[in-house]
C-alpha cells in the first residue's frame, strides 16, 4: 500500500447478492479493500465484473448484502435512507460518465444543488459555487445551461459540483468515457491537481491509459479482487 | 431559492406536457366551478325562499278561534270560541313572550268603486302594529294605519300595490278616494312590493286595510276573524303558543289540551323546515360537486405519476447529490399544489363572474347565486385535501425510488 494516513474506506468481506426470485446473482463475493486518505486509486474490470456495484456501495447509493463498510471509521452498512443521503451529500462527490447535470439548470445552479440539499445559507452557496467554477476554469460560463457547454466543460461543471460540499472522497465512474482524448486528458489533469491538493479519488475505468495515471490499480473480476498494486507509471 | 427552483421545474413541466397540463387544469377548474356554483345557487335559492317567507311575516303565529273539541268541566264540546278585540288586548298582557299582536276582521265581498271601476278585493280591519309583523312597508310618501285613525274612526284605507294598480293604474292613489259599500274612504298608503310565498286569505298585494274600529262599525262585527302575534325570540314561540292557549282556556273555559279551540299556524315551523331542507339540499349539491373535484384530483395525480416517471433520472441524480426524501417529495407536492391552486383560482373567478353577471330577471325563479364565504372556505378545504392526496402518492413513489435504478433510467 502506498497511501498514507489511516483507512478512509474500509471494506471487510463485503458481499452483494441480487435475488430476482428465480435466480440469485452474486455481484460481489467477499471484497476486502482499504483506501487511505489522499490515495488516487483506479478500479478496473470488464463489464459485469461487479465494479459498478462496488462503486454504488462505496458511494452509499446501495447497501451490501453482508460484510462491513466503514467510512472514516463509521459503519455505514446499516444506515437508513436519509442518513445515507446525508453521507452522499457531504462526504462523497460523484462524477458520472454522462455527467448527469440537470438540463434545466445553469452551470451555477447545478453546482449549487448539493449546497441547497445541505441547507447552506445563500451567501455561502454563492461564494462557494463561484469559487469552484473558477477553480475548474468556468468562471465565465456560470449562466450557461448544459446544452450550451462542450462535453469537457460539462464534466468540469460536474467536478465542481462533486466538490461543492468538500467531500472526503471523489468517486468517478468512467469520467472520460464520453469525452474526446484532449478533454479526457484535461479531466485527468484536473484529477491529478485534486490529488496533489490532498483529496482522495477513486476512479472506475476500463481505460488503461487513465488507470496508469493513478497511483494504485485494483483489478476486479467476477466479484472478486484479482490484483491490487501500485500503477506502473508510463 | 428552493421555491424558485421548484417553480422553474414546474414551468418546464407545463411546457413539455402542455396538453396534459391543460386537461388536468380543466379538470380542477371544472370541479371547482361545479362545487362553488352549485353551492352558490343553493345559497341564493335559500335566501330567496327565506326572503319570501319573511314576506308573510317573521316569527309570527296566525290564530283562528274555532270550536272546542273536547268537553270541559261539564260543558259540551263544539262550543264556538268567540274573541273580541278586548280579548286580544288582554292576551298581550297575559303572555309576556309576545312582542306584538293584532286582531283581524276580514271580508271578501265588499265592493270597491273608483270612478267607473268596481272590484271586490279582500278587505281587512286591523291595528296599526299589524303592518310590522307582516312585513308590510308603505311606499314612499304614504303610510299605514295609525293610532289616531283608530281613535277617531277615520275612514282611511291602506292598499296593496297590485290592488292600487288595478284601481288607479298609473295614477297617484294616495289622497284619492275609494267608495266601499257606499262609504267614501281616503287612501293614505300603498304597500311596497314584496315577495310572499304563502298567505292565509288573499295576498297582501290584493288587500285593502282599514282601522278595526271602522270595520267593526261598518259591518256590524263583534267578534274577530283571527289574530296574529309575533315573538321576538324564535326559541320562545312554543312557550308563547302555550301561554295564549292557557289564557284563552281560562277565559273561554275549555281544556288547555284542546287543539281545536284555537287553530294556529306557526310560520316558524315552516322556516325550520326550510332550513332543514336546504341543509340536505346543500349537502347533496356539495357531495355532487366534491365528487367532480375528486375526478379532477385523480387527473392531477395521474399527471404527477407521469411527471415522476419522466423525471426518474433527475430524481436519481438529486438523490446521488444528497437530496433527502422530504426534498424529493416537496418538489412534487409543490407542483401538485401549484396545479390545484391555479385551477381553483380560475374556477373561483369563473363562479364569481357568473354570480356577478347573473340576470336579475331570473331572481324570482331561482334567486341570485351567491358565492358566500362559507362556500368558498369549504371548497378551498376540499381542494386542499384533494391536492394533498393527489400529490402524496406520486411524491412518495418518487421519494421511494432506488437511487441506483433511478440513475440508470434513460428515456
Amino acid at each position: 500500500m502506498n497511501g498514507n494516513g489511516r483507512g478512509l474506506i474500509e471494506l471487510d468481506d463485503l458481499r452483494k447478492v441480487y435475488d430476482t426470485g428465480k435466480t440469485t446473482v452474486e455481484a460481489l463475493r467477499s471484497i476486502t479493500l482499504t483506501v487511505r486518505e489522499n490515495e488516487f486509486v483506479s478500479i478496473m474490470g470488464p463489464s459485469g465484473s461487479g465494479k459498478s456495484t462496488l462503486m454504488n456501495i462505496i458511494g452509499c447509493l446501495d447497501t451490501a448484502s453482508s460484510g462491513s463498510y466503514r467510512l472514516k471509521g463509521e459503519e455505514v452498512s446499516d444506515l437508513d435512507r436519509d442518513r445515507l443521503a446525508e453521507i452522499r451529500n457531504q462526504r462523497i462527490g460523484f462524477i458520472f460518465q454522462n455527467f448527469n447535470l440537470l438540463p434545466s439548470l445553469t452551470a451555477f445552479e447545478n453546482v449549487e444543488l448539493p449546497l441547497l440539499f445541505k441547507g447552506a445559507p445563500t451567501r455561502e452557496r454563492r461564494e462557494r459555487t463561484e469559487h469552484l467554477l473558477g477553480q475548474v476554469g468556468l468562471a465565465d460560463r456560470m449562466k450557461h445551461r448544459p446544452t450550451e457547454l462542450s462535453g469537457g466543460q460539462m464534466q468540469r461543471v460536474a467536478i465542481a459540483r462533486a466538490l461543492a460540499c468538500d467531500p472526503d472522497i471523489i468517486l468517478a465512474d468512467e469520467p472520460t468515457g464520453n469525452l474526446d482524448t484532449t478533454s479526457g486528458k484535461d479531466i485527468i489533469g484536473l484529477f491529478e491537481e485534486l490529488h496533489h491538493a490532498g483529496r482522495t479519488l477513486v476512479v472506475i475505468t476500463h481505460d488503461q491509459a487513465i488507470a496508469r495515471r493513478t497511483k494504485r490499480i485494483v483489478h476486479i473480476q467476477d466479484g472478486l479482487i484479482t490484483s491490487d498494486g501500485p500503477a506502473l507509471q508510463g | 431559492m428552493v421555491l424558485r427552483n421548484y417553480l422553474r421545474q414546474f414551468l418546464r413541466d407545463v411546457r413539455t406536457q402542455r396538453l396534459r397540463f391543460f386537461m388536468t387544469l380543466f379538470g380542477i377548474v371544472w370541479g371547482t366551478v361545479s362545487v362553488t356554483l352549485l353551492l352558490a345557487f343553493g345559497e341564493g335559492m335559500h335566501r330567496k325562499m327565506a326572503a319570501d317567507a319573511k314576506g308573510l311575516g317573521e316569527n309570527i303565529v296566525i290564530c283562528w278561534p274555532g270550536r272546542t273539541g273536547k268537553p270541559w268541566q261539564g260543558l259540551n264540546k263544539g262550543r264556538a270560541v268567540r274573541m273580541t278585540e278586548q280579548d286580544v288586548e288582554r292576551l298581550r298582557t297575559e303572555v309576556p313572550d309576545i312582542t306584538a299582536i293584532a286582531p283581524e276582521y276580514s271580508t271578501g265581498s265588499a265592493r270597491f268603486v273608483v270612478g267607473k271601476k268596481t272590484l271586490v278585493p279582500y278587505l281587512a280591519g286591523t291595528w296599526p302594529e299589524y303592518a310590522d309583523m307582516r312585513s308590510i312597508i308603505p311606499d314612499s310618501g304614504s303610510r299605514f294605519l295609525n293610532a289616531t285613525d283608530m281613535e277617531r274612526r277615520r275612514r282611511v284605507i291602506f292598499i296593496g300595490h297590485k290592488l292600487k294598480a288595478d284601481l288607479f293604474g298609473e295614477q297617484e292613489a294616495v289622497g284619492a278616494g275609494i267608495d266601499i259599500e257606499g262609504t267614501p274612504f281616503l287612501v293614505v298608503g300603498v304597500m311596497q312590493p314584496k315577495g310572499q310565498d304563502s298567505s292565509y286569505r288573499g295576498r297582501d298585494e290584493d288587500t285593502g286595510y282599514i282601522p278595526s274600529t271602522v270595520f267593526r262599525d261598518m259591518f256590524g262585527r263583534t267578534y274577530i276573524e283571527n289574530f296574529v302575534f309575533q315573538v321576538g325570540d324564535p326559541t320562545r314561540v312554543e312557550r308563547a303558543k302555550k301561554g295564549i292557549i292557557a289564557a284563552a282556556a281560562r277565559k273561554f273555559k275549555f281544556d288547555p289540551e284542546d287543539k281545536e279551540a284555537i287553530g294556529m299556524w306557526d310560520t316558524t315551523e315552516m322556516t325550520q323546515f326550510f332550513n332543514t331542507f336546504f341543509m340536505a339540499f346543500r349537502l347533496f349539491l356539495g357531495i355532487v360537486g366534491a365528487l367532480t373535484l375528486v375526478v379532477g384530483g385523480i387527473g392531477v395525480s395521474n399527471i404527477m405519476h407521469v411527471v415522476v416517471e419522466e423525471r426518474t433520472k433527475e430524481i436519481g441524480v438529486k438523490m446521488a447529490l444528497g437530496a433527502k426524501r422530504r426534498t424529493i417529495m416537496g418538489q412534487f407536492m409543490f407542483e401538485t399544489f401549484a396545479i390545484t391552486l391555479l385551477g381553483a383560482g380560475l374556477g373561483f373567478l369563473i363562479t364569481a363572474a357568473i354570480c356577478g353577471g347573473f340576470p336579475a330577471q331570473f331572481n324570482q325563479y331561482v334567486g341570485t347565486p351567491r358565492l358566500s364565504l362559507q362556500v368558498s372556505l369549504v371548497t378551498a378545504g376540499v381542494l386542499g385535501a384533494i391536492g394533498f392526496l393527489a400529490g402524496w402518492f406520486p411524491a412518495r413513489a418518487a421519494a421511494n425510488l432506488n437511487p441506483v435504478q433511478a440513475l440508470k433510467y434513460d428515456l
